[in-house]
């Protein structure tokens, strides 16, 4: 068990970093497919990669409910971490999350078990933060929508392979959907519901 | 040759400066102090705490002072500063039938368990403008009696024992705590955030719409059950001592309405409560807010709902004078990059309706 | 007494988080206005209030901050806010459109192209678009949630019927993303076609009435018409009387009391560097500076 003189650290400078990582959120997600970096330095307990932590400590607080995944939650360590450092309510239901964090993408839930929002409140939907393998190499996904001019190429090491294709609920949906963003490291990529998939290749 | 206007930062610079020169007036005469102003002015400075929001008489009085005495303009100062204070949580429910009462009255009742209590009141004085109160009148000091031990229930549980009046809704005590500076307004709305936004709202706003339900605009059938005034203790629940702790003691007046009945043929007829609660002695304030809450619960209690007052969207929407007064003056705004385009619309508009006039003329000369 | 410590960007760190967590939802879902709760500002609803929020909440250290009202630097709102975010943010602060990172406006878009990196925000009084038509809350949110826009065709065809025009010249509506009609903030309609698939990301923010939205960057934005009444662009037709500029918004100047009149470009920043570039215009002359007073 962890104590607190053990637990990882949060954001050196909660204030600098925090804005510095939304930014490099708020990119990717205007540029869909782009990959950003996060720059702040901070703790990440164990399964945690620094995207996800930086992106933990900017966004979640005690208004969000956060569903981790089987991986996430293999310790208590995140839950722990993120009751310290953001006051988080780590939740079982993942149909209430605000955030859902995601550390073995191999075995994502249907995307089905999120929150979609409502045609009237599509805001009021699950975000999911989805750890991967690379977010630089690997097979080539050819994007298209807002915040894309023409269409963005995403080289990416990504479980489940067939992500883009369980994404393409967005289009049916829409406005409700989920959002997505990937982590590999400090590495993110943005795919809002509004991102379709054009082409994937080897 | 033209010259663009320039220089709006020194400008702003000295309309504050003359500003603050106009708010301290004629130098010879004696500053107000802040004490002068919570003591001597203290309707003024419990209007500014109920509507901005924050229990504290010195910041309140000091706002006023800063505002000139323009009330409005005292809440919105009282709000901006609230904004930026941290949030420790929400204290338990006050017990007003524990309050230490100082003023209490019931229009129900000849007489009430606890006595009816006049208390510091403008009620049945003569509104003589007095030229002694001009300077240096002492007042007499006040009559002294011994504080009576009498308990002072409240006049609703009293016609509550018997069933006469629908009980007061309890809340879920593990439900949290709606609060509309937090999370943004959806409708419909729970109660809890209406007597939220009625409370934080507008007096005259307030004042106006309980008139219009007295004058048949959803028309409820008051009667005072009881206003009373006093103090209460606030206390909070510590997570990390287990248990309630005593902050202090806040003036609070509450006015509870008792209307007429509902009822249905499997439900026996009840009287029902509209609600009020302010900072301070704020009789006018809570008596209005108990009205529109009233007025506001006629959907709840199968009323049609139709008056301006019954309207939750419209009333909620407007209630609120730091939003009502930011809006309305902001046509002070410069505009004139919108009237640019909207006088060229217009000068379209009357080129066209002249020409066409012109054909008509021509057409009818020729004929 | 309570003395007041202030954060830096003024907001506290949970409203920004708040905030931040709207702008995300706003950018994923283009010209669908997220709830969020305002706070109280230091400065007056209708003022600004929305838009300073949304800039407090994304500024960094880094950042080079603008702010313009009617499209100019020195109107005193614009001044008042940039002071502001000087004070309390401690940001470099510009008046040229190409140098900013965050462009703060009041009723205008710079007639520079904006380029990918910028964002520009937007400050909106009345963020509902079907406002005018249906005052209740309720109802506009049912309209949007099945995207039934028809009372806004209407409403123009109306305009149409009656003056032989569609008599809306600023805060013209638009269609974002081929989804969401959206309420461009009150813009010249002049203005219109430079949100569609600009580079910058857009964000759009209302303290009053608690909403906040966006258009990512190179989205389709499409201000509603009709095939026999096309949106068309108004400006005065005359050159800027200071620049020459035959391009740009213009302000009109009442000169005298007689009928007289002169026109200069609103976007005062576009006018200057024109100035430097060379340019001219029938009142120009050494460049304007500020008069010193002492």
């Amino acid at each position: 068990m962890t104590t607190i003189a053990e637990m990882p650290a949060g954001f050196a400078d909660k204030v600098l970093s925090a804005q510095s990582t939304f930014r490099s959120v708020m990119d990717a997600m205007a540029r869909p497919g782009s990959v950003q970096r996060v720059a702040a330095s901070v703790g990440t307990p164990a399964g945690m990669m620094r995207g996800s932590a930086a992106i933990a400590l900017t966004l979640f607080d005690h208004d969000t409910p956060i569903w981790l995944d089987a991986a996430m939650s293999a310790t208590p360590d995140v839950a722990r971490w993120l009751k310290f450092h953001a006051s988080a309510p780590v939740v079982a239901d993942s149909a209430i999350a605000s955030f859902a964090l995601i550390g073995d993408a191999a075995n994502l839930p249907a995307l089905e078990r999120f929150a979609f929002g409502s045609s009237e409140y599509p805001d009021r939907s699950t975000t999911l933060i989805l750890q991967v393998d690379s977010l630089t190499q690997g097979p080539a996904f050819e994007l298209k929508g807002p915040g894309i001019d023409g269409s963005a190429l995403l080289q990416a090491m990504i479980k489940p392979r067939d992500l883009f294709q369980r994404l393409s609920i967005n289009e049916a949906l829409f406005p409700r959907g989920i959002d997505v963003v990937l982590v590999h490291d400090d590495n993110i990529v943005a795919i809002p519901r509004t991102t379709r998939l054009i082409a994937s290749g080897v | 040759m033209y010259v663009a206007v320039k220089g709006g930062e020194r400008a702003i610079e000295n309309a504050h400066r003359l500003l603050a020169h106009e708010r301290r007036g004629d130098r010879d005469v004696a500053e107000v102090t802040l004490a002068q102003i919570s003591e001597q002015l203290a309707l003024g400075v419990d209007r500014v705490m109920t509507e901005g929001s924050l229990y504290d008489r010195e910041l309140a009085a000091l706002a006023i002072k800063q505002a000139r005495g323009d009330m409005i303009e005292a809440i919105f100062l009282v709000r901006a500063f609230r904004a930026t204070l941290p949030r420790f949580g929400a204290t338990e429910p006050v017990n007003t039938g524990e309050m230490q009462v100082r003023r209490r009255i019931s229009s129900t009742f000849k007489d009430v368990p606890g006595g009816q209590i006049l208390g510091p009141t403008f009620d049945y004085t003569h509104r003589l403008l007095d030229p002694q109160l001009a300077e240096g009148f002492v007042p007499e000091q006040p009559a002294i009696a011994e504080a009576s031990q009498a308990a002072t229930p409240r006049v609703t549980d009293i016609l509550g024992r018997d069933g006469l009046i629908e009980p007061s809704p309890q809340a879920d005590g593990d439900a949290p705590v709606g609060d509309l500076t937090r999370e943004p307004l959806s409708f419909p709305a729970d109660r809890d955030l209406r007597l939220q936004n009625l409370a934080r709202g507008d007096e005259g706003f307030l004042l106006a719409l309980g008139y219009s339900t007295q004058r048949g605009y959803g028309r409820n059938h008051p009667f005072a059950g009881e206003i009373r005034f006093g103090e209460v203790e606030v206390e909070f629940f510590a997570e990390d001592v287990g248990f309630a702790v005593p902050l202090g003691s806040i003036e609070l007046t509450e006015c509870q309405m008792v209307n007429q009945f509902k009822g249905s043929t499997s439900e026996a007829p009840c009287f029902s409560r509209g609600y009020g609660l302010a900072f301070g002695q704020s009789e006018r304030k809570t008596m209005s807010m108990a009205l529109v809450d009233r007025a506001l619960r006629a959907g709840e209690l199968g009323e049609e709902v139709g008056a301006p007052a019954q309207d939750e969207e419209f009333v909620m929407s407007h209630s609120d004078n730091v939003q009502s007064t930011g809006f309305v003056e902001h046509l002070k705004l410069p505009h004139y990059v919108d009237f640019q385009s909207e006088l060229g619309l217009l000068r379209k508009l009357r080129q066209e309706f002249a020409e066409a006039n012109e054909a008509v003329e021509m057409q009818e000369a020729a004929e | 007494m309570n003395a007041p410590t202030y954060n830096f960007a003024y907001l506290d760190e949970q409203t920004k988080r708040m905030i931040r967590r709207a702008i995300l939802k706003a950018i994923a879902i283009p010209g669908y206005q997220v709830p969020f709760a305002s706070r109280e500002m230091p400065m007056p609803y209708g003022w600004g209030t929305g838009g300073v929020q949304v800039t407090a909440a994304i500024l960094g250290p880094d950042d080079v901050l603008k702010v313009i009202d009617q499209g100019s630097d020195d109107t005193t709102n614009a001044i008042s806010i940039r002071k502001f975010f000087g004070k309390t943010a401690g940001v470099a602060t510009t008046t040229s459109t190409m140098d900013a990172t965050v462009i703060q406006t009041r009723h205008r878009i710079p007639e520079a192209s904006l380029h990918a990196g910028q964002v520009l925000v937007y400050q909106v009084p009345i963020p509902e678009p079907l406002r005018f038509l249906e005052p209740r809350e309720t109802e506009t949110r049912r309209m949007h949630a099945l995207a039934e826009y028809g009372l806004m065709h209407v409403k123009l065809y109306e305009d149409i019927a009656r003056f032989g025009h569609i008599a809306t010249a600023y805060a013209y509506p638009v269609k974002v993303n081929a989804r969401y009609v959206m309420d461009p903030s009150p813009t010249p309609k002049f203005d219109n076609p430079k949100m569609d698939n600009c580079a910058a990301l857009q964000l759009f923010g209302a303290g009053r009435e608690k909403r906040i939205y966006a258009i990512p960057p190179y989205t389709t934005v499409v201000s509603l018409d009709f095939e026999d009444h096309p949106f068309t662009r108004y400006r005065f037709n005359a050159p800027c009387a200071l620049c020459g500029a035959d391009n740009s918004y213009l302000d009109e100047i009442v000169t005298d009391d007689r009928g007289g009149r002169m026109f200069v470009c609103s976007d005062t920043d576009f006018c200057e560097q024109r100035q430097a570039a060379g340019h001219h215009g029938t009142e120009s002359a050494a460049p304007h500076k500020e008069k010193a007073h002492v």
